[in-house]
């Protein structure tokens, strides 16, 4: 019985230089795998946040004699140019609540319209929906631009077929906004649909059938049985669109390069101004760290609201 | 009795079906024209004659079609191939790098064990959440102060890998069977012949996906490209095509033959890839 003594199998002694022979032979490929992207995540991610945290908290000088000063930029960052950095947040919030909603719904009704459809015709749809998606936010902007021209824009041309006034889309202040939101509302939410018309290929057919049964109708269905199946997706679109949202930029400053009064100022448009224009390091770091708790808050919240449910 | 509730249930069906198939072709046509309507503008003022594009009624079908806002353009606004030239360098490489760079490290962390292997990833994920305007600053002064500015190196090197290709790639390669990789190590395949001649060729279809999204992400790009190229002969289409607004302030025939060659790669690259596009969103591959 003693030969068998665990306790008492000699154990040869390993030295540290072996171990760290071992440690670089059991790891060393996985490390190079990853050293090339990781390289590029540290230099241009992960470094930059952290510098971009400090220099919130600094009054930062590109040529030297760079000194700290609390939260000075936090308090610029709502101050500068009469507050206008309140309002960019008011516009984007706007901006985000309308876009947001209305592309969720527009998605999920494309979705749900073509889901009775062949295979064909589905791919078609969804195809015309997605082919403005891979354009430019400029050119997209630079069209709607043209479009909303108060004397020559197609718009105008259909609203005096009705015999209605020309309207100043993009230059009067009280529109202006609206008008942006109105092109990203009228351009189909590609990926919602994308996302939504699969998530609902992909629930059980015979969930519908045995609803049938029970004498359910198709909006019975689909508010029953369609919409509680695709809740995942449902929160992965919103979170998605909501983000995109509250950083809206392209379609803005092209549309209204020096915009309409502070009626068109976005949080980015904001960021960017403040950094490129103005140069100014510190408050342009405030406004972006902003920008990163408002993400940051909304999507929590949106991730507590929309998961807690019962898993099917 | 059977017979008569067949025949029942057939009728509504067919009642109901047409019923709900008018209003939801109607529905659809109408949602598509206007979603496209934007689109088919863009290449019709592209062919209008500016001195046509200003005029009540506008012409819905271009009437008065000609090739002369192009011809304008490559002799006006005489930068643009350089642009192009641009686009195509910086997305090129990029898309390049970006592949390589995410399927290694991807399948490192799918399929390779190493000290820190979770804290890292877990570390990479975590700033998915960070929006890329929080690094604009730091980036920024460094271009300013290291005499990088006009310098298409500025556009690329932040864009060689993503976070959200690192978890593209490791999504997938996590599906693909470890007896696969073994059977190689037997079969003599060095580390990197595995990953070679057994993990990159499995992946094609997530690659194609994320070599597709990179490829448009970056075309499109504009908000870093318009900061840091900042002379016209280094610019790139989207950064081009924004300037031609103030440089030919309403001369919109030329301004949309910029913008129609500007789009018109990508809408070509999407019409023949379609598939692979809409397959590529299902994975989670683009926001848009």
């Amino acid at each position: 019985m003693a030969q068998f003594d665990v306790g008492k199998i000699p154990v040869r002694q390993v030295s540290t230089g072996q171990r760290i022979v071992l440690f670089f032979r059991k790891n060393s490929w996985g490390y190079a795998f990853v050293l090339p992207s990781m390289l590029t995540f540290a230099i241009f991610t992960f470094f930059p946040v952290i510098w971009s945290f400090i220099i919130s908290f600094q009054d930062f000088r590109p040529r030297g004699g760079t000194t700290w000063n609390g939260f000075d930029n936090y308090v610029k960052a709502f101050t500068t140019q009469n507050n206008v950095f309140v309002t960019a947040l008011k516009n984007t919030a706007y901006y985000a609540i309308l876009t947001v909603t209305a592309n969720i719904l527009i998605a999920l009704i494309l979705a749900s319209l073509i889901q009775p459809l062949n295979k064909y015709a589905q791919t078609f749809f969804r195809a015309a929906y997605y082919l403005p998606a891979v354009t430019s936010a400029v050119i997209i902007a630079v069209i709607w631009r043209w479009m909303f021209n108060t004397q020559w824009g197609f718009l105008n041309y259909l609203l005096s077929l009705f015999g209605a006034d020309a309207v100043r889309w993009l230059s009067d202040p009280d529109i202006a906004l609206n008008s942006i939101v109105l092109s990203t509302v009228f351009t189909a939410p590609a990926t919602g649909v994308v996302l939504f018309s699969a998530a609902m290929g992909s629930v059980p057919k015979d969930l519908y059938e045995a609803a049938e049964l029970e004498g359910a109708g198709p909006v019975r269905k689909w508010w029953s049985i369609t919409l509680p199946l695709i809740k995942s997706t449902t929160l992965y679109v919103v979170v998605l669109y909501t983000i995109a949202s509250f950083e809206v930029f392209e379609k803005v400053y092209v549309m209204v390069p020096s915009g309409v009064g502070d009626s068109t100022q976005t949080i980015v448009t904001q960021i960017y101004q403040m950094l490129y224009s103005n140069l100014n390091y510190g408050v342009a770091s405030a406004q972006a760290i902003v920008l990163f708790l408002i993400i940051a808050t909304i999507s929590v919240f949106q991730f507590k609201f929309l998961r807690s449910d019962v898993e099917y | 009795m059977a017979a008569e509730l067949v025949n029942v249930k057939g009728r509504t069906k067919a009642v109901s079906s047409i019923w709900w198939k008018v209003p939801l072709w109607l529905a659809l046509i109408i949602t598509t024209i206007i979603s496209l309507f934007p689109m088919y503008w863009l290449f019709v003022t592209a062919l209008t004659p500016t001195k046509d594009t200003i005029k009540i009624p506008p012409d819905i079908i271009p009437v008065n079609a000609s090739l002369d806002n192009f011809n304008r353009l490559f002799s006006q606004a005489k930068y643009y191939s350089n642009w192009a030239i641009n686009s195509f360098v910086i997305t090129i490489t990029i898309t390049v790098f970006h592949v390589a760079f995410d399927t290694l490290s991807g399948y490192a962390f799918a399929k390779k064990k190493f000290f820190g292997r979770n804290v890292l990833f877990w570390l990479v994920l975590s700033t998915l959440m960070i929006p890329p305007h929080v690094t604009l600053t730091p980036l920024y002064f460094v271009v300013q102060n290291f005499g990088l500015r006009d310098n298409l190196l500025a556009v690329i090197m932040p864009g060689t890998a993503s976070v959200f290709g690192i978890f593209l790639m490791r999504q997938f390669i996590q599906t693909l069977p470890t007896e696969l990789e073994e059977a190689g190590r037997i079969d003599g395949c060095s580390e990197w012949g595995v990953f070679w001649r057994i993990i990159a060729p499995l992946s094609k279809p997530a690659i194609g996906a994320l070599a597709i999204f990179t490829f448009v992400r970056y075309w499109n790009d504009y908000l870093w490209p318009s900061m840091v190229l900042i002379k016209a002969p280094s610019q790139t289409l989207p950064v081009g095509v924004a300037s031609l607004q103030t440089e030919f302030s309403t001369d919109y025939g030329l301004i949309f033959s910029g913008a129609s060659l500007a789009a018109l790669p990508m809408i070509i690259f999407f019409l023949l890839f379609q598939r692979y596009f809409l397959e590529g969103v299902r994975m989670g591959a683009l926001k848009g």
